[in-house]
């Protein structure tokens, strides 16, 4: 028996390692089903919540044109977290109880998500910044080894380019416009640059999953490998709008061909992981409040649902 | 377009010239309820009941924001002093804002949005297949576009009004609870003001008694199914088509304008 | 009150006329109607189709990857069934 299950774990990875997609029903470990769970519906709950920081300037956007394209934006993430939600639920996890956990304050989702948004500048910062950082995450795992999960990216990340660059180009407007909007862009930098790099998560030696998910190729590089990428390709981008970004340790070494940058306020990050954050508690409290005020509007659309099936069943009746 | 009541005969413009010039402030009518509806809907983004909808209601709000964006551009040309869409939305007071009452009403539960969506979409549908036919080309234009778009609100709210009527005891409770207090904004819609009575009678403008009863009949097969008692001799609130409006108007335009306010004459 | 949760469906999209549709997803509704209406909101909010298919999740049968060796592997040496098998003389035209 015990070398029976040896064989379908090697078998597995040999899969894996041939870049064969695993899909739904096919035979498992145990742990990679869970790592997967735990790993999308974060994902999930990152874009659900995340609706809210962006969705709190909805009302506000200062033109007709930005008010279409930050409610397009926000709606899309509604569209992610579904699409990764159902990737989760081939798994046989029910979206409900994902939800419950969130709810509950047991699952996890991206600590960016746990800061306020102050400025209309935030929402170019968070399109710009955050979805540039997420871009880079979310790229590679449109060849993740779980093939409802790389589909599911490959829908996202289509999207998701879109995010990018209108939050670029209102960073753009704003570093070409008056003193006070290029104060602005400048401030919204310097709150959001440092959350972003946590964004990434702990450093590579504080990653004690990693190296398992590598090899399961649910995750396609380290942490530390996407920060510097992110650095790299972030500082020409801000070079261009004109912006400074806030780190006196920040130069070229030529030697890496990279970025040498500061080290993140590693306390902060694990206080916001651990629901500290500044905004942590109103985020799952707008969640939870959402989901409980929609329950009675759930409930009876299926009462409706089963009334109407009720009533054409006795219609067959009668007429049979 | 015969029989224009007497008393708007004063009222009505005795050129074609005259009448056009009354096509501004309906087209502005026409923004601002796309607008406003559009905005409260956008509230809803990030708290739906469930994500699907979440999804629903953001759509028919983009569509929304889309056609008020398009009736602004109109307006901004037949306004022709060189103002933009952003301007007339963003530069206008609660009291220069035409909208109907029924369109600022607060969101309230799911079922007060419901409500209100599903009232304004049956007129609104019926609207716009008139105005489509109508002989101002560009309003035609938009409305052909946007009927389309108001022929999936109008399904998907009236969905909702019978899933709710016809659901739980909770939800037929919410339901009427809403209707009770929004059904009395409903009668604005087909009441003509002075400046539509005009066009009705230039024949820019539809007649809405016609609407009325289309939307009547929508609203009757609408609510048998819902199991929902259609409201009888309610007395109806009107206003916000002539700048008077609920106390909420101010509160939302406070909130959409205050960027441009605040730092004005920029590009964003 | 029931605690229960809207039913999955699968949604399958005929992205232009002339093609098959399309497995894309899934998603929850309380009934076929919604689902499809659900599935347009969803699916379809970039162009992406002309014609929407849900089925239910529950009634989708699926084969078992167990199996796959016995389904799939004996089509592997019927070469013959490929026109690619036959030679045809370089002055035959047409087929």
């Amino acid at each position: 028996m015990e070398t029976l299950e040896l064989t379908q774990e090697e078998q597995f990875q040999a899969r894996i390692d041939a870049d064969t997609r695993i899909e739904p029903k096919d035979w498992m470990p145990d742990a990679y089903r869970k790592t997967l769970i735990r790993q999308i519906s974060q994902h999930a709950h990152s874009e659900l919540v995340g609706m809210l920081p962006e969705g709190n300037w909805i009302t506000r956007a200062p033109s007709l044109k930005r008010k279409s394209i930050l409610l397009a934006k926000v709606q899309d993430e509604a569209g992610h977290g579904l699409y990764l939600y159902s990737a989760a639920e081939t798994l046989g996890a029910s979206r409900d109880q994902l939800l419950a956990d969130l709810h509950a304050g047991k699952a996890k989702y991206s600590s960016i998500f746990n800061y306020p948004t102050l400025s209309w500048a935030d929402m170019g910062t968070i399109g710009w910044l955050v979805d540039g950082a997420a871009i880079l995450n979310q790229v590679p795992l449109c060849r993740t080894s779980y093939g409802p999960y790389a589909r599911a990216m490959v829908r996202v990340c289509k999207e998701e380019s879109f995010h990018q660059r209108q939050g670029f180009e209102i960073m753009q407007t704003l570093s070409e416009g008056s003193a006070e909007q290029k104060a602005m862009a400048q401030e919204a930098l310097n709150r959001w640059w440092w959350p972003t790099l946590m964004m990434f998560g702990p450093k590579d030696s504080e990653s004690p999953n990693t190296e398992q998910s590598m090899k399961w190729r649910i995750k396609r590089f380290t942490n530390d490998e996407l920060r510097q990428k992110f650095v790299d390709m972030m500082v020409p981008q801000a070079e261009f709008l004109g912006l400074t970004i806030p780190d006196p340790e920040l130069k070229w070494n030529e030697a890496k061909q990279g970025y040498d940058f500061g080290d993140v306020d590693w306390a902060e990050f694990w206080d916001v992981v651990k629901g500290n954050g500044p905004c942590s508690r109103e985020r799952l409290q707008a969640r939870v409040q959402a989901h409980e005020e929609g329950a009675w509007v759930r409930e009876a659309a299926l009462a409706h649902a089963e009334k109407r099936k009720q009533r054409a069943e006795a219609a067959r009746a009668v007429a049979a | 377009m015969a029989d224009v009541p007497t008393h708007a005969t004063t009222l009505a413009p005795t050129s074609p010239a005259d009448a056009q010039a009354l096509l501004l402030p309906y087209v502005l009518q026409l923004a601002d309820t796309s607008l406003i509806l559009a905005h409260r809907l956008s509230e809803w983004c990030g708290h739906g009941p469930i994500l699907e909808q979440d999804l629903a209601m953001a759509n028919i709000a983009l569509d929304l924001l889309g056609e008020a964006r398009s009736y602004y551009q109109y307006a901004a040309e037949l306004e022709g002093k060189g103002r933009t869409e952003d301007d007339l939305a963003y530069l206008r007071s609660a009291v220069e804002y035409r909208n109907p009452l029924l369109v600022e009403q607060p969101n309230g539960d799911f079922a007060a949005t419901i409500a209100r969506q599903f009232l304004y979409d049956a007129f609104h549908y019926h609207l716009l297949l008139q105005l489509q036919q109508g002989p101002d080309r560009q309003l035609a234009a938009i409305a052909e576009k946007s009927v389309k778009e108001a022929a999936y609100h109008v399904k998907w709210s009236s969905e909702w009004v019978i899933r709710l009527g016809d659901g739980t005891e909770e939800s037929r409770r919410r339901l009427e609870k809403a209707l009770e207090s929004l059904w009395r904004y409903s009668g604005e819609l087909t009441t003509p003001n002075a400046t539509e009575q005009a066009l009705q009678a230039a024949g820019l403008v539809p007649d809405y008694a016609a609407i009325q009863q289309q939307v009547d009949a929508h609203v009757a097969r609408v609510f048998e199914e819902a199991t929902l008692p259609v409201p009888q001799g309610v007395f109806m609130q009107k206003g916000g088509k002539d700048g008077r409006h609920s106390e909420h108007l101010g509160y939302l335009l406070t909130e959409l304008q205050y960027l441009q306010r605040t730092y004005p004459g920029l590009q964003w | 009150m029931s605690q229960k949760e809207w039913p999955l469906w699968e949604v399958f999209i005929r992205s232009k006329q002339g093609l098959d549709h399309k497995h894309v997803g899934s998603l929850h509704a309380a009934d076929a109607e919604m689902a499809i209406q659900n599935a347009r909101d969803v699916y379809t909010r970039r162009l992406e189709g002309v014609s929407i298919w849900v089925v239910e999740s529950k009634h989708v049968h699926a084969s078992n990857p167990d199996d796959a060796a016995a389904f799939y592997e004996p089509a592997n040496d019927k070469i013959y069934r490929h026109p690619t098998f036959y030679t045809v003389p370089d002055s035959i035209k047409h087929m």
